[in-house]
C-alpha cells in the first residue's frame, strides 16, 4: 500500500467485483438452465433462479444422454475425456523426460539433428496439417481408438525444452558423484534426476490435464462412434439439431459436467497451475 | 550451455529419444511434408489423376475472393480478441495489484475460465445470446437492439470475440499481475512522494515497465486468436453467416473435409505454417531480448 486513499480502495474492489460478475455470469446462467425443466428453459425471459429439476437433469444426461443429436450417456463421454486428460500428460511427460535426458547427458551423432526435429514440431500445430495427419491416422487403423485419440498429441517440443532447461541447472557434481559411486545413466535418471524434477512434473501435469480434457479438433476428426465421443464433442453434437430441437437444460447440465473436472484441477492445484503456465511459456 | 559430466553409451541415447522422434516423424514431419507436396498438385474431379502444377494452387488461392475475405476476417478477429482481451485483463490486474485484503479470492474467481474448453465457452455464450431463448438477446431486444447472430455478420463476429476473450482473460490477468508485482515498490513509492497520483504513476512508470509483459502477451494472444479458436467458431457460428466469421483455420478445415479440395486445402495449410513460423520467430527473438534485460 503506497498511500491511503479509501475511495480508491473502494473503486478497486468495485471494479474487481464487476469483472468477476461478468466473468461468472455465464457460469451462473448455465447452472440455472441445468436445473430447469425443458419447458422452463424455453421461457422468455428465462428464470434467473435455479429450478427443481437439478438431480433429474443430471441423472438423465449421465445415464442416458440427450434424446436429440447424441444419445451416448455422458458418463461414457467423461470417461473418454478422462482417458485423454490422463494419457496425454503421462505420455508427453514421459517421452519428453527421457529425450531431454538423452540430449543433455549424452553426446552422440545426430544429437543436434534430433533436437531441431523436436523443435520444429512447435511450428506445426494440428490446425495446419489437419488433412494429411488425419490420413496417416486412418491408414494406421486408429480411427475410433484411444490410441488414435492420444498418441498423435503426445509429441511435445515445449515439455522437452522445459526439462532440458531444468536438467541444465542440475549441478554437474551430482552426475560425477553418481558416476564415481558406480551408478549407470539409468540409475542416475531414476534415483536423482526424476526426484529433482518432481515440481516441474506436477506443474506440467496440471496444464496438460486441462489441455487433454479440452481437446476439440482432434477428437472431432478421429471419433465417428458415439461411444468414443469426449464430453466436449458430445456437447457440440447435442446443439447441432437446430433451435427447436435443442434441449438446452440437458446441454447445460452436460456443459457443467464437462467444465467441472478441469475447473476443480485449476482451483485446487492453483499453485502448480500458475507455475505450469509460467514455465510452459519460457 | 553444455554439461561437463556426461555418460557414455552407444545405444542408450538413441533408445531414449526414439519414442519422441518416432511420433514426431509419423504424426508431424510426414503429414507436414505431405501438405507441402499436395499443395503443388491438382486432382481431377474423380480423384483418378493428379498433376504437378508448381505454385498454381497458391496463385488461385490468392485470387480467390473468399480466401482473401477470410484473411480480413482473421485480421479483424485477432485484433479485436488481442486488443480487448489485453485491455480488460490489464484493468483488472492493476486494481487487483492494489488490493491488500482478499486478493486470493479475487484471483481464484478470475482464473477458472482458463479451465473451460473453448467449445464449451462458445456454447455458454451461444446460449445466452440465442435469438429465441437467450437472456442477453432478450434484454438487448428490450433496449432496441435486434440481436440475431444467425443473420447479422457483425453480431456473429461480436459473439465469437466475446467467447474468445472471456476464455483468455484469466491467462492475461495472471501474467499482467505477475508483471505488476515484479515492479519494485520503491520506484512507485518515490513517485508517490514526489506527488504523482495513481493515474500519473500508471502512465509514466507502471505501464512502460510493463511493456515486455504486454508485448509477450500480444504475441501469445495473436497465436491464440489465429490457431486456438477453431473450436469457438465451429461451435458458435460454423463460420457463418455467409462466411462472416470464417477464420483461416476454420476455412482450411471446411475446404478440406467438406469441400474435399485437397490441393487448395494443402496450399492453405502451407500459408498457415508460414504464419506460425513467423510468429514463433518473433516470440523467440523477444525472449532472447528479455534475457538481456
Amino acid at each position: 500500500m503506497i498511500e491511503n486513499r479509501p475511495w480508491f480502495t473502494f473503486l478497486s474492489h468495485a471494479v474487481l467485483l464487476a469483472g468477476i460478475a461478468v466473468v461468472t455470469f455465464p457460469l451462473y446462467m448455465t447452472f440455472v438452465a441445468s436445473s430447469l425443466s425443458a419447458e422452463q428453459v424455453l421461457q422468455v425471459p428465462m428464470p434467473l433462479v435455479p429450478g427443481g429439476h437439478l438431480i433429474e437433469n443430471y441423472t438423465q444426461v449421465l445415464l442416458h444422454g440427450s434424446e436429440m443429436g447424441s444419445s451416448a450417456p455422458v458418463w461414457r463421454m467423461m470417461l473418454n475425456s478422462l482417458v485423454m486428460a490422463l494419457v496425454i500428460p503421462i505420455g508427453k511427460i514421459s517421452i519428453s523426460l527421457i529425450s531431454a535426458f538423452a540430449i543433455v547427458y549424452f553426446r552422440f551423432p545426430l544429437r543436434a539433428f534430433f533436437f531441431w526435429m523436436i523443435f520444429i514440431t512447435l511450428m506445426l500445430p494440428v490446425e495446419v496439417r489437419i488433412m494429411p495427419t488425419y490420413k496417416v491416422v486412418s491408414d494406421l487403423g486408429m480411427i475410433d481408438t484411444y490410441a488414435g485419440l492420444t498418441v498423435p498429441l503426445i509429441a511435445s517440443a515445449t515439455a522437452t525444452f522445459l526439462f532440458r532447461q531444468f536438467f541444465l541447472t542440475i549441478p554437474d557434481e551430482l552426475a560425477e558423484a553418481a558416476r564415481i559411486d558406480g551408478a549407470g545413466p539409468l540409475r542416475f535418471f531414476w534415483d536423482i534426476v526424476l526426484p529433482l524434477s518432481r515440481t516441474n512434473i506436477a506443474a506440467l501435469f496440471v496444464i496438460l490435464f486441462i489441455y487433454g480434457w479440452n481437446q476439440y479438433l482432434w477428437p472431432l476428426l478421429v471419433t465417428t462412434r458415439e461411444d468414443m465421443y469426449t464430453a466436449v464433442i458430445g456437447i457440440k453434437r447435442m446443439i447441432t439439431g437446430g433451435d427447436a430441437a435443442t434441449e438446452w437444460n440437458l446441454v447445460m447440465a452436460t456443459a457443467i459436467l464437462a467444465m467441472l473436472p478441469p475447473a476443480l484441477v485449476v482451483i485446487v492445484m492453483q499453485k502448480w497451475f500458475i507455475k505450469g503456465l509460467v514455465d510452459t511459456e519460457k | 550451455m553444455e554439461k561437463r559430466a556426461r555418460f557414455h553409451s552407444h545405444w542408450l541415447p538413441y533408445a531414449l529419444v526414439a519414442p519422441q522422434i518416432a511420433i514426431t516423424l509419423v504424426f508431424f514431419i510426414w503429414p507436414a511434408s505431405q501438405a507441402l507436396w499436395q499443395s503443388m498438385l491438382v486432382e481431377d474431379a474423380f480423384g483418378l489423376q493428379t498433376q504437378f502444377v508448381w505454385f498454381s494452387n497458391f496463385k488461385e488461392l490468392f485470387n480467390d475472393r473468399l480466401y482473401l475475405q477470410s484473411f480480413r476476417v482473421t485480421a479483424l478477429f485477432s485484433v479485436l480478441v488481442a486488443g480487448s482481451g489485453l485491455a480488460i485483463a490489464l484493468v483488472l490486474a492493476v486494481f487487483a495489484d492494489r488490493i491488500v485484503r482478499g486478493e486470493r479470492i479475487y484471483k481464484t474467481l478470475l482464473i477458472w475460465p482458463y479451465a473451460v474448453a473453448p467449445a464449451v465457452a462458445a456454447v455458454l455464450w451461444l446460449f445466452m445470446f440465442n435469438p429465441s431463448v437467450g437472456i442477453v438477446a432478450f434484454y438487448l431486444r428490450r433496449m432496441g437492439v435486434d440481436w440475431n447472430h444467425l443473420l447479422n455478420g457483425g453480431q456473429a463476429m461480436t459473439l465469437v470475440v466475446i467467447a474468445a476473450v472471456w476464455k483468455q482473460i484469466s491467462y492475461n490477468f495472471l501474467f499482467f499481475l505477475a508483471g505488476l508485482q515484479s515492479i519494485p515498490k520503491s520506484m512507485i513509492e518515490a513517485a508517490a512522494i514526489d506527488g504523482a497520483g495513481p493515474v500519473k504513476r500508471f502512465t509514466s512508470i507502471i505501464f512502460p515497465l510493463l511493456s515486455p509483459t504486454t508485448f509477450f502477451l500480444l504475441v501469445v494472444n495473436l497465436v491464440y486468436a489465429f490457431f486456438d479458436t477453431f473450436a469457438i467458431v465451429d461451435a458458435a457460428t460454423q463460420g457463418g453467416p455467409s462466411q462472416a466469421t470464417s477464420i483461416l483455420v476454420f476455412k482450411v478445415f471446411t475446404d478440406g473435409f467438406k469441400g474435399l479440395d485437397l490441393g487448395g486445402s494443402a496450399a492453405q495449410s502451407v500459408v498457415l505454417m508460414a504464419i506460425v513460423i513467423s510468429l514463433t520467430v518473433v516470440q523467440f527473438r523477444f525472449i532472447e531480448r528479455k534475457v538481456q534485460y
